[in-house]
């Protein structure tokens, strides 16, 4: 058995659930038990409001959106970033990370000011009749930035690693640079594509702060799911807040888990592929 | 590099992605920055120093720091200990822990900040329990620092578990097989091998706990100088119609990402090009 | 797995709220843009209660939306006295138990030291010869003000306009509630708070009309639009009335409650009604009033007791989820 052959793993799976425990499953019982408060009756009142329901799909459509852009730009300027040496690959490296650092309302308001018809992308766009802000698409905009840096953090340090014989070998053998990407390459980064898929997804379904600003916030329309736990919130109903956050976090939570599954699932078909 | 005999095709190739990632990231990233920048020094540079010369700016900064370095450092001990076991063993609900980590991340920012009020605040479960006691979690900074550590929790984590699943567990048998015990084995073979992933992780990891704002926000109260970080800082500038004093202080943030991408660039060099080089024999 | 409670306890002890015994330390908990007041105010009181007592007063400020604050105060921000946007906020505090439910009875002029208005902040010129409620719904117009079920602010907005419809003649509710629905089809935005407003329409160009406290509008034409706005005031509007009160039990637990008292009396002096007026809000007393009366210039305002009862009645009728604004708001 390899669980004999290498120590710690009481230690290590010890410590992270009691870790992850206390932060992270004692606040959500918390507020597991906030909500309900209103009843099982009331959560799928709750969740037949068309408003809600037009709020929902909105956050998880656009976040799913979100993340397969992500996804394909990430991969982009990742396997740019690792490959390639070019005049400024380090301060472009540095900006993948900026929207971790800066606050998600700065975020918002900048995104606002570059996509508003008097911004500097904007009035371009209004030339074609295109708007951004204040519509859906503000909402996409703004779950891309906040989403992107997990799809390439992912990828670097795997792509860093990945075993430069294979790719040699499918060349001698006088695969074309394509085709090594396409049928030996891409199927290696499957898996981290999935995980960095999953982190850009479920950080922009929950996202409020940047999206707000550019939203526009109009219910029905362009009203993400967190605006309305806020507005809960300022009625002092706190059960449904609650009961919406927690409803949000069980959609999520199953999206996580079938990707991971899923992605154990690709795992292990790289592997026993020929 | 596997072969250096490029020919035109390839290189049209190389210069078309580089291209495109680059426009990606300046019309995506850097734009968003620059405007960050261009609004704070909108009148000029003495009002941006005046803006981020006042106490309560250079409070936030000292607050935000404290933060990150108490949540940062207990996040990457979670982060190494579950990667290890995620990676290394083989057990039963694994997927579910899998996702368990990743939970934070779903969880609205909105929402995050709220959980810590229903557990710690004057309403919460254990409230009366610490008003009695005469401790204040909520609305100080233990608040501040636990709401930080749930946003990063997973961050070093996500990034070492699909590394140390793409090394494999064999270097570490080997050196089991050889003798090593469990401490030299983790500072011998693991940490060498993952060190570029967890310095990743880290500057992630602060990154994101210095720009955190919905959770913070919900469980600082605010207080001028006591408890506001950098971002509710520019917040409460912000709501106050100091636009540019706003600006100032959230370029500071971005000046904060700098400095880390300067520790960065400097272990690269100090290191000589093991990253660059990022040859798997090269261990 | 020691670790834990042992880090968590070291959290706790760095979160001491140490009050010393000659120095007192006053905690405001107020609404977003009451910086610069405060920021007068206390300095003006620190001084005063100095050459009174000899003691030196330090008041921290607190500030954020409204009605966040107040879930912050009876989540346990320990504020000795609250200075909100609404009367709404702090009956909010007396339901739990923190004040006394008649604060509102304890200072004069309903616990509201200096008032405020709904105007319109239009672009230069006013191009669309905006003037009055009226005006707002024309067919080509467009509105911004924030939602109302997140921004205090808002509540006294949609009031203002609805108070408008009502007291035309022949108004009834069934026009006002038709006038309300009609304006809110002309809001092409709806931001979370009133700073978030101004932000669309003065720095983003958004809409032909904004809708905002006087004290607000006059801040953002001063800091912000400089000459591409101007401020536009209705023939009626409503009596906004931000209320402050002492927090009984925080100030019984820091023993502060002689200076918190205070604190907010001087508000109501001479000294601090003329602060408030430099800052853009309406000052209660005459006198100052008169002193200032070319920076306020008439409007009839009415009182949100006049047309509408108290905040519960308010609320219940307007704000709830499915109540009202949700029937006539944007998107519907």
């Amino acid at each position: 058995m390899r669980r004999r052959m290498l120590p710690g793993f009481n230690l290590s799976l010890g410590y992270s659930l009691s870790y992850l425990g206390l932060i992270v499953l004692l606040p959500l019982a918390a507020l597991t038990w906030k909500a309900s408060g209103l009843g099982l009756g009331g959560l799928v009142e709750l969740l037949r409001v068309p408003r809600t329901l037009a709020a929902l799909k909105l956050s998880f459509g656009g976040a799913t959106l979100a993340a397969a852009i992500n996804v394909v730009a990430g991969l982009l300027v990742a396997w740019v970033l690792v490959r390639y040496r070019f005049p400024g690959r380090r301060l472009f490296d540095a900006v993948v990370d900026l929207p971790f650092a800066l606050p998600t309302a700065v975020a918002g308001i900048a995104l606002t000011a570059l996509y508003a018809p008097n911004g500097w992308i904007g009035q371009w766009l209004a030339a074609f009749g295109v708007k951004i802000a204040y519509t859906p698409a503000g909402v996409l905009v703004a779950m891309v930035f906040v989403g992107f840096p997990f799809v390439v953090r992912t990828l670097q340090p795997v792509l860093e690693t990945l075993e430069h014989d294979v790719e040699e070998a499918a060349e001698t053998l006088g695969a074309r640079r394509w085709q090594i990407f396409l049928r030996v390459i891409l199927p290696m980064l499957v898996p981290t594509l999935l995980t960095g898929f999953a982190l850009a997804l479920a950080r922009a379904v929950g996202e409020y702060g940047s999206v707000i600003f550019i939203a526009g916030n109009i219910p029905m329309k362009s009203e993400i799911a967190p605006l309305l736990i806020v507005q809960s919130l300022e009625q002092f109903d706190y059960a449904g807040a609650a009961a919406l956050g927690v409803a949000m976090l069980a959609f999520s939570f199953v999206l996580l888990l079938l990707i991971t599954l899923l992605q154990r699932w690709s795992r292990r078909w790289a592997e026993n592929a020929p | 590099m596997s072969r250096r005999s490029a020919g035109w095709p390839r290189m049209l190739g190389r210069g078309l992605l580089t291209l495109a990632a680059i426009a990606f990231l300046a019309v995506f990233l850097l734009l968003p920055l620059a405007t960050v920048f261009v609004e704070a020094f909108r009148q000029g540079a003495g009002a941006f120093l005046a803006a981020v010369g006042q106490d309560e700016a250079r409070s936030a900064i000292r607050l935000t720091v404290l933060v990150a370095a108490i949540a940062v450092p207990l996040n990457l001990v979670f982060g190494i200990a579950a990667a290890w076991a995620m990676a290394r063993f083989e057990f039963r609900g694994k997927a579910l822990l899998g996702a368990f980590i990743d939970l934070p991340f779903s969880v609205s920012p909105v929402v995050s900040g709220l959980v810590y009020v229903l557990l710690f605040g004057a309403q919460g479960w254990f409230g009366p329990w610490l008003e009695a006691h005469g401790v204040s979690i909520v609305f100080a900074v233990p608040g501040l620092v636990l709401a930080t550590m749930f946003i990063t929790l997973p961050f070093v984590a996500r990034e070492l578990i699909p590394l140390m699943q793409a090394q494999g567990n064999g270097e570490e048998e080997a050196v089991r097989v050889l003798g090593a015990n469990g401490w030299q084995m983790f500072f011998r073979v693991t940490l060498p091998n993952i060190r570029w992933a967890l310095l990743y992780g880290v500057l992630l990891c602060n990154a994101r706990a210095m720009g955190e704002f919905g959770a913070v926000s919900v469980v600082s109260g605010h207080i001028r100088g006591l408890t506001t970080t950098i971002p509710l800082e520019v917040e409460m500038r912000y709501n106050e119609y100091d636009y540019v004093g706003a600006f100032a202080v959230a370029s500071l943030l971005a000046l904060l990402a700098l400095v880390t991408l300067a520790i960065k660039i400097a272990l690269e060099w100090r290191y000589g090009d093991e990253l660059a080089a990022h040859a798997p024999g090269g261990r | 797995m020691k670790l834990l409670p042992a880090v968590l306890t070291l959290l706790a002890a760095l979160a001491t709220t140490a009050v010393a015994a000659k120095n007192v330390t006053l905690l405001n908990a107020s609404y977003d843009p009451t910086r610069e007041l405060y920021r007068d105010t206390n300095a003006a009181f620190a001084a005063q209660w100095k050459a009174q007592h000899g003691d030196t007063v330090t008041i921290r400020m607190s500030h954020g939306g409204s009605g966040k604050q107040a879930r912050a105060v009876a989540d346990g921000l320990p504020a000795d006295v609250v200075t909100l946007a609404l009367a709404r906020d702090i009956d909010v505090l007396a339901e739990r138990g923190l004040l006394p439910r008649n604060w509102q009875q304890r200072l004069p002029d309903n616990s509201a030291p200096y008032t405020s208005t709904i105007v319109f902040l239009v672009r230069k010129g006013n191009p669309k010869k905006i003037l009055d409620w009226s005006d707002l719904v024309r067919p080509g117009v467009q509105v911004i003000t924030p939602n109302p079920k997140t921004s205090g602010g808002a509540r006294w907005n949609f009031l203002a306009a609805w108070g408008y419809a009502l007291r035309q003649p022949g108004g009834n509710e069934a026009r006002a509630k038709a006038f309300v629905h009609a304006l809110y089809r002309h809001v092409p935005v709806l931001d979370t708070g009133a700073r978030g407003a101004t932000n669309t329409f003065v720095q983003r160009g958004i809409g032909d009309v904004l809708l905002a406290w006087e004290n607000e509008a006059m801040l953002a034409r001063q800091e912000m639009g400089g000459s591409d706005v101007e401020i536009v005031v209705p023939s009626m509007s409503i009596l906004a009335e931000p209320s402050v009160a002492v927090v009984d039990r925080n100030v019984d637990k820091h023993g502060t409650r002689a200076v918190a008292e205070a604190y907010l009396k001087f508000l109501y002096t001479p000294q601090g009604q003329a602060i408030a007026a430099k800052h853009h809000y309406r000052p209660r007393s005459p006198q100052v009033m008169a002193k200032f009366a070319s920076r306020f210039p008439k409007v009839q305002l009415f009182t949100l007791k006049e047309v509408f009862g108290d905040w519960n009645q308010v609320n219940a009728r307007f704000f709830a989820d499915g109540a009202i604004f949700d029937q006539i708001g944007p998107g519907n």
